[in-house]
């Protein structure tokens, strides 16, 4: 059966640093009608933070490009978010995927923020290819 | 944002570093190289980082953890990470950095 939309929303922004607070800060506030836990807007705030990350150090390798997040909130107080980039796209999905796994040698990644954006998820998917950029597909279901 | 600020004490081979804030991406640039000054002045035996006043950190906040872990290891020294909210812990414990670096809370030792 297909879920009854409540509210949808748009955004386009840089891919810079300073804009993943932003992110989260903007997401968190359209979640806010879901009447989600402290924990579960916890929870949003990293995977939202963790997303933008990705498409500023490594989508565009700190290059200018844009960042598109769509979301939309259901009736049982779900939440589903893309969140897309037109960066380089990922080689191997699945190796980025595992835990600890990062493509900077700098020693100052952990290699986890794909793994904490799936522990923390009801649904995680990556669609992506070499040049054609990322989309990350995420539902968040609060109350559970 | 840039609101993001350490403060740190020494005492008898004791480097605690207290960061405020948020710490993302945008912050751990920044953080990391204000914290490695001061190990490289003080050359620590212990680092303590104190986490009671993150109010938010993702995986960028493990990677400045993991990179502090290895400059303490090069000079001798341990890192111990000090009461990290209840968000952050779930963060390091997801990692499995806990297994790696000591956390102390509220009233444990070092």
């Amino acid at each position: 059966m297909k879920k009854k939309q409540i509210n949808g929303m748009k955004l386009e922004f840089d891919a810079i640093s300073s804009n993943e607070a932003f992110a989260r800060q903007t997401m968190c506030a359209f979640a806010a009608g879901l009447d989600p836990t402290i924990d579960e807007i916890s929870d949003l705030r990293v995977i939202i933070s963790e997303a933008v990350t990705n498409c500023v150090v490594h989508a565009y390798k700190n290059a200018p490009g844009k960042v598109e997040i769509t979301a939309k909130t259901y009736e049982d107080r779900s939440m589903r978010i893309k969140i897309k980039d037109r960066g380089c796209g990922i080689e191997d999905i699945d190796k980025c995927m595992q835990p600890l796994y990062t493509t900077d040698p700098s020693g100052e990644r952990g290699g986890m923020g794909f793994a904490i954006m799936q522990a923390m998820s009801e649904k995680f998917r990556v669609v992506s290819a070499p040049g054609a950029g990322t989309a990350l597909y995420i539902e968040i279901k609060f109350g559970k | 944002m840039d609101q993001t600020e350490i403060s740190a004490e020494y005492d008898d081979g004791v480097l605690t570093v207290r960061i405020e804030g948020e710490v993302d991406h945008h912050a751990a640039r920044h953080l990391r190289e204000d914290i490695d000054k001061k190990i490289f002045f003080h050359r620590p035996a212990v680092l303590v980082l104190d986490l009671s006043r993150v109010g938010f950190m993702d995986s960028s906040g493990l990677g400045l953890m993991l990179g502090r872990y290895t400059r303490m290891e090069e000079i001798g020294g341990r890192l111990v990470i000090s009461d990290p909210s209840q968000q952050t812990e779930k963060i390091i414990r997801l990692s499995g950095l806990d297994k790696k670096i000591e956390i102390k809370k509220k009233g444990g030792q070092a």
